[in-house]
């Protein structure tokens, strides 16, 4: 019988044929995109504690700036290929979260402004919202400290 | 306004910051290649253990150490939701809870929302080409 045939057979032939990505390069570039983007960050966060803004508004500021360049860049198309380059260096920083917020929107767009972009626009990261509230244990343990 | 741009280049710090924020990525790329993965199920993950490693405390002694390194990714994004859960509670009360996580983090969400529903509306998506 034809290995294909049988699931795992065809999971073997798929794995065999698939190109392995080449991992140590991958993690290097993740690596040291990821750090450049954080080094931006700090260069902002210190210039933002330099005009004397505290600690909080300083890292809400380094969100806020690092959020819209990466939704520019979106728009441009260009963070699809410097993803592809980066991996996980552009994922992982917020540059990610607002990538996965921005494509969303602009791939929605054809369906309007409201129930296409308006709705679908957190379809990736609404499960992050979502998820956050397993920290509620945080309540309990206030609530039985109380 | 004078900066100090010393303090503004401060390469120790900096390298901080690149060293733990790569080491970062570089777990999320190991999550990419090894397992099965999808992109969104990372963020998730990042965003929750952030949120724990915060509100367990561990996560600030990063953050002590490494400044955006640790807070610019988005364990940094899961660490401001448990911080701002955490001051809620300490200020108001029970109902701190509920508000607290999304007041540390209402900056970066709208920012999110405002900026994407501007490239939504001057940006065209493009096809990916195979």
């Amino acid at each position: 019988m034809d290995p294909t045939q049988t699931k795992q057979g065809y999971q073997d032939y798929v794995d065999k044929k698939s190109p392995n990505s080449p991992i140590a390069k991958n993690l290097f570039n993740a690596f040291w995109t990821g750090g450049l983007i954080c080094s931006i960050g700090q260069i902002i966060l210190n210039i933002c504690k330099e005009r004397g803004f505290d600690i909080t508004t300083s890292g809400t500021i380094v969100s806020i700036i690092l959020i819209g360049l990466s939704a520019f860049l979106t728009g441009l198309n260009i963070f699809n290929k410097i993803g592809k380059f980066c991996g996980a260096g552009s994922l992982i920083p917020i540059t990610g979260f607002a990538n996965s917020i921005v494509s969303p929107a602009m791939e929605y767009k054809s369906e309007g402004y409201v129930m296409g972009v308006g709705a679908k626009m957190f379809t990736v990261a609404r499960t992050c919202f979502s998820f956050w509230y397993f920290k509620c244990y945080y309540c309990w343990n206030y609530i039985f400290n109380f | 306004m004078n900066i100090n741009w010393a303090n503004v280049f401060d390469w120790m710090q900096i390298f901080k910051c690149f060293i733990v924020g790569g080491a970062i990525c570089v777990i999320g790329q190991i999550l990419i290649d090894k397992t099965k993965l999808t992109p969104a199920r990372i963020l998730v993950i990042f965003v929750t253990t952030g949120a724990v490693l915060g509100g367990l405390g561990i996560y600030k002694y990063l953050v002590d150490f490494a400044g955006a390194g640790a807070t610019v990714p988005l364990t940094g994004f899961g660490y401001n939701l448990a911080k701002g859960t955490i001051e809620g509670v300490q200020q108001q009360g029970l109902i701190g809870a509920f508000t607290g996580g999304v007041k540390a983090a209402a900056g970066g969400i709208a920012a999110a929302v405002f900026f994407g529903y501007i490239a939504s509306l001057i940006a065209k998506p493009k096809m990916k080409k195979q």
